[in-house]
């Protein structure tokens, strides 16, 4: 079944992919058989014990397959923010007799930045490192910035704009652990080399919510921020969720073998978007690498256009995206990403395609926003200001 | 000089009254636009690049609302 709201269920599209996924159906029939054979607690040495253990580890020999680790590197947690958490407070604690200095990129997901002011609030410091207007930071800069520190974060790509850091060529500058979130890139482009640590969150692929993963390359050092039991190597504590783990493995293998292709096609459709939003909707800033960047993402901010408004008209006609304006945020401050690249916030999109996105989708899309837009600037008085 | 009182005002119609009000001065002239709506440290300067306006920077009022003048381009 398509991804559908309301009565306007022939014509809607989601075009949120980079907020969740639809479940792939590969997903949904590995979670509903290991429903039935991993429901046991996998730490049990009894016969259904074993068949969850049995499950689990399968799993994690694909996750780690796919992200080119050792199956004892790789664990499960409960998100996608909770494994960038692990990974950046479990790096930083180890190493706090090395350095309290965690450097991270002013771009970062809020889950990052969340950890930073953990560790600024428990007496660390915490030095975010500026990027350019097309969201890149530099590496010899960042590199620089990192020198002597106990922990260095940066993403693989950006989660509201696109762009890719330079995360190998970082890695090789620098003289400190890395830890790279791959929340946005993972199923979709190749894991850069070079980290230490890694965070993904399977429900940006296709698995099921609820399954983050957190990688810890053998050698580096790390301690967990939280107490230990005898799970997940003693790096996550609690009953792992197997059906999900089992689940999010699957569809893990299912779109990496037609990810390329899946990249190609998106990355064309979104070169359409940006293109032909440039060129139908007047003063419209198009935010990102335009080539160095995520194949699935596009983001544009309308000038004079109340964010807000714009993603309520577009829901109104079926189309689901974000937005990074300061209209649309509990705490109505404008995205810190769209800040630290200083780019106009207001009458903010984010656009993002997954694999039932279609180019009918993008077309009606492209067809609906012009005039929307036209619309919103005549109802605020400012056509041809 | 003149100034446009945006206290209170959120994005994006501080800079809507800004583009409404830059005709007002001769070009070189200056505009300052008093607005407490943290969107408009980001947009303000945005919107000159945009519009090949200059973008002179930030003070703040006595109440201590940030001050961000324009400088009006040909």
């Amino acid at each position: 079944m398509r991804v559908s709201g309301g009565t306007v269920a022939a014509m809607a599209a989601y075009l949120d992919a980079a907020s969740a996924v639809p479940l792939h159906p590969v997903a949904r029939e590995a979670l509903v058989a290991a429903l039935a054979d991993g429901w046991a607690d996998p730490a049990k040495q009894h016969g259904a014990g074993r068949r969850s253990r049995l499950l689990l580890d399968g799993a994690r020999e694909v996750v780690a397959e796919a992200l080119g680790a050792r199956a004892d590197e790789v664990t499960f947690c409960a998100s996608g923010t909770q494994a960038a958490q692990l990974a950046v407070l479990g790096g930083l604690a180890a190493r706090r007799r090395v350095s309290r200095r965690f450097v991270h990129s002013a771009v970062e997901h809020s889950c990052v930045l969340h950890a930073a002011e953990r560790h600024v609030a428990d007496g660390g410091e915490a030095v975010p490192v500026p990027v350019d207007r097309l969201g890149r930071v530099d590496p010899a800069a960042f590199a620089a910035a990192a020198r002597g520190a106990a922990l260095a974060s940066l993403m693989t790509a950006n989660h509201e704009v696109g762009t890719l850091q330079p995360v190998a060529e970082v890695a090789a500058a620098l003289d400190v652990p890395l830890h790279t979130d791959a929340a946005q890139s993972v199923g979709r482009l190749p894991v850069p080399a070079g980290w230490s640590l890694l965070s993904a969150s399977a429900h940006k692929w296709g698995g099921p919510p609820g399954v983050g993963v957190l990688v810890v390359r053998t050698g580096t050092r790390w301690r967990s921020p939280l107490p230990v039991d005898e799970r997940e190597r003693g790096r996550v504590p609690g009953f792992e969720n197997v059906p999900a783990i089992v689940a999010a493995a699957a569809s893990l293998r299912a779109v990496l073998a037609e990810a390329a292709a899946e990249a190609d096609r998106q990355r064309a459709l979104v070169d359409r978007i940006r293109a032909t939003v440039a060129a139908t909707v007047p003063d419209v800033e198009v935010v990102g690498d335009p080539d160095a960047r995520l194949p699935h993402l596009v983001t544009f901010s309308c000038l004079y256009v109340d964010g807000e408004a714009l993603l309520t008209e577009l829901d109104r006609r079926g189309f689901a995206v974000s937005s990074g304006s300061s209209c649309t945020s509990a705490t109505l401050t404008p995205s810190h990403v769209l800040e630290a690249m200083g780019v106009l916030s207001h009458g903010n999109v984010r656009v993002s395609l997954h694999r039932d996105s279609t180019a009918a989708d993008v077309d009606r899309f492209l067809a609906v926003l012009p005039p929307l837009v036209a619309g919103l600037r005549e109802r605020a008085g400012v056509t041809g200001l | 000089m003149i100034v446009l009182d945006q206290r209170g005002r959120r994005c994006p119609l501080p800079v809507i009254e800004l583009a409404r009000r830059i005709g007002d001065v001769p070009v070189g002239g200056l505009v300052a636009v008093a607005a407490d709506d943290p969107a408009a440290r980001l947009d303000i300067p945005a919107w000159c690049r945009m519009r090949g306006h200059a973008y002179e920077g930030e003070t703040a009022a006595a109440d201590g609302v940030p001050v961000y003048s324009v400088r009006r381009g040909g």
